[in-house]
């Protein structure tokens, strides 16, 4: 094995390009867990995003509508889900579960038709300074625009959560719908807003995966990714930063255990694929220890149904 | 009158069961453990099926039947609803193939890839897909800058284990210095950790790339980076037009009406069928024309000496990663110890996992 720097470099490089789908899932369910509600459908909303993404690609060849149409189709499956939860008070968690189920049928019936059609070419931003820069060159350049996006997200999620009047609008109502709506907080309005928005960003880390990252459609392509953000979700305490972090860790993982492999070190493979869902339940054995750290973050009225009284 | 309604009630529906039982048309039933789209190894098995039907028999498929408790499930409800010849087309339907088969004795069963035939209703049938192997390491030696092979496998079971062999051994015929890098996927068909592997091993100086899973997602990588590599199953050429040298092609569908007719005819009878290159089962696509003339008649040549049986892809000497000799000099593998093979053969790196 080289271990030269710009060996390195390309490594993370490809780190960084396999936790993107993590990054967009997580950021966008760690909103919709922010404001109080949970949902598991984030492995439906995924598959739905993933295969309308590339079926618009294939029928309008223009890759900004199949982005775009990725984002709008997981807010309309999340919308099903708003509908459910928020206006006919059903239980998350079953409703989640549900949506899951139903997006990868779904998904799976409306890809019969492009399953076997190669994808297209994603445009890569400065591939030029890729090839001449050593290290830094393989990491920071030659990445798609969503690569780009997925690792700003984190930031602007923390800096809207924190310092704006609507972040801090969101926090309320995750921590006290009640106390928020006596505000006169319309409390259904933002948890639909929050919804729809972890909807889109669902959508397009699936639109990730079938346009750039293996760019075709292939029933069931999510791969169970989908779960992996809402343990990281938990994982990172409701932080967007440490999503960030905890994205890198597990796509890292992967990666590293296949250039082990590569070079021929022994390793017990299935340990390593496992080792995200571990790391997760040592997380929260570790947080429910210290229960100030939790109450820092996380939204107490998470997957709790709310009754505005009348 | 009350009884004469009763009786002519008996003999009418006896004349009915009666005569859908004369009218119950020979079927035939598949089961598959992917969709048929993978265009891979499921996308074959339905090639197979799709020319029975052509031969005018009737047939059904379920399709991404989970290797398990489902699979019993599928194929018990084939068989009790009038199937006649059923094809179930991955290993792990092993056991659930033989359970059901019991219960019907009847009903005639063709497992794939298996080797428990425990009652007489079960046939079992596979490919030589490791001649196909020999034929792309001969080109992978000669292609190869940086004498660095890379392999996406996945599970540790002899199937998969001779075809890392058997085209290592060809590799090291062309080219001594090769090595051949194997990293283990643990799935038969995850694009995304498959096209991950396939990165990996580029990055790690692997100018050919191939594959013992069933997506194509490595062959695209191969094309995005570069390198040459091979297409599994079925021919995945126009997933990759510049980087597919070849790819291995099973084709059942000779088999499969071969076997339907003779079900249907009355003539069918259990055995344990591994056909290859010579029987057409193992067929290869087109080689593709960048590799030079001379390298493709020279492999076209391999091709026919390996059909004829004058070259076989396991003759001795074959010593494993210790030096210990597995095959004498002069001397050819027996299908026993193919089908059992589990170690690898000097000049694969790593070890097998456990």
């Amino acid at each position: 094995m080289s271990f030269d720097l710009n060996f390195i470099g390309i490594l993370i490089g490809a780190i960084m390009a396999s936790s993107v789908p993590l990054i967009l899932a997580a950021s966008g369910e760690l909103i919709t867990e922010r404001s109080g509600v949970l949902n598991l459908g984030v492995e439906g909303m995924m598959i739905i995003g993933a295969i309308s993404g590339f079926a618009l690609m294939v029928v309008t060849d223009n890759l900004f509508f199949a982005v775009i149409g990725s984002m709008f189709s997981g807010l309309i499956i999340s919308l099903i889900f708003g509908l459910l939860t928020q206006s006919l008070l059903t239980n998350h968690v079953a409703t989640g579960l549900a949506l899951t189920i139903f997006g990868i049928g779904m998904s799976a019936m409306i890809g019969k038709n492009f399953v076997g059609i190669p994808g297209k070419e994603f445009p890569l931003l400065f591939l030029s300074l890729k090839e001449s820069i050593p290290f830094v060159g393989p990491i920071f350049f030659g990445h798609s625009i969503i690569l780009y996006f997925a690792f700003g997200l984190p930031f602007l999620t923390n800096y809207f959560l924190k310092k704006t009047k609507t972040g801090l609008i969101i926090r309320a109502v995750g921590d006290s719908p009640t106390s928020a709506s006596n505000q006169g907080i319309n409390v259904t309005l933002v948890r639909y807003s929050c919804i729809l928005y972890g909807g889109a960003m669902c959508g397009l880390a699936g639109a990730y995966l079938s346009l750039i990252y293996t760019p075709q459609w292939i029933e069931n392509m999510t791969g169970g990714r989908g779960w992996i953000a809402l343990a990281l979700v938990v994982f990172a305490t409701w932080s967007p930063i440490k999503v960030l972090i905890g994205a890198l860790i597990f796509g890292g993982i992967t990666i590293l255990q296949l250039h082990m492999q590569a070079v021929g070190l022994r390793i017990p493979v299935q340990l390593l694929s496992a080792l995200p869902y571990i790391m997760t339940i040592i997380v929260l054995v570790v947080i429910s220890r210290d229960s100030r750290k939790i109450k820092l973050n996380t939204p107490t009225s998470l997957g709790q149904i709310f009754y505005k009284e009348k | 009158m009350y009884k004469l309604f009763l009786r002519s009630l008996i003999s009418v529906l006896f004349f009915l069961g009666f005569s859908l039982n004369v009218n119950a048309e020979f079927k035939v039933g598949f089961v598959y453990v992917g969709p048929t789209g993978d265009h891979g190894w499921t996308y074959q098995h339905d090639e197979g099926r799709k020319a029975v039907e052509a031969a005018g028999i009737k047939t059904t498929y379920v399709e991404s039947v989970p290797e398990g408790a489902d699979a019993e499930r599928v194929i018990r409800q084939l068989a009790q609803s009038g199937h006649d010849l059923i094809f179930t087309t991955s290993f792990g339907y092993m056991d659930p193939t033989n359970k059901v088969a019991k219960d019907f004795p009847n009903v005639k069963f063709e497992h794939a890839t298996g080797y428990k035939r425990e009652h007489s209703n079960v046939a079992t049938y596979s490919a030589r897909f490791y001649e196909g192997r020999t034929l792309l390491g001969h080109m992978a030696g000669k292609m190869t800058k940086t004498n660095t092979i890379g392999y996406i496998a996945s599970f540790p079971i002899p199937e998969v284990i001779r075809g890392i062999n058997a085209m290592t051994l060809a590799a090291q015929k062309v080219n001594p210095d090769i090595k051949t890098k194997i990293v283990w996927v643990f799935t038969w068909y995850d694009p995304g950790k498959e096209s991950e592997a396939a990165q990996a091993l580029i990055d790690q100086g692997a100018d050919i790339i191939m594959q013992h899973t069933d997506s194509t997602a490595p062959v695209q990588v191969a094309e995005k980076a570069g390198v040459w590599s091979f297409g599994q199953a079925s021919d995945m050429q126009r997933f990759a037009p510049k980087s597919i040298l070849t790819s291995i092609i099973d084709d059942w569908a000779p088999y499969y009406v071969e076997r339907s007719i003779a079900a249907r005819d009355g003539t069918w009878k259990q055995q344990d069928t591994w056909h290859g290159l010579k029987e057409g089962m193992v067929a290869m696509a087109p080689y593709n024309s960048a590799m030079g003339d001379d390298l493709v008649k020279e492999v076209e040549q391999l091709q026919k000496d390996l059909a004829s049986g004058k070259v076989h892809s396991f003759t001795g000497p074959i010593y494993d990663q210790k030096g210990n000799i597995l095959v004498a000099e002069g001397a050819v593998a027996d299908d026993g110890m193919l089908a059992g093979m589990n170690v690898y053969v000097k000049g694969v790196e790593g070890d097998i996992p456990q």
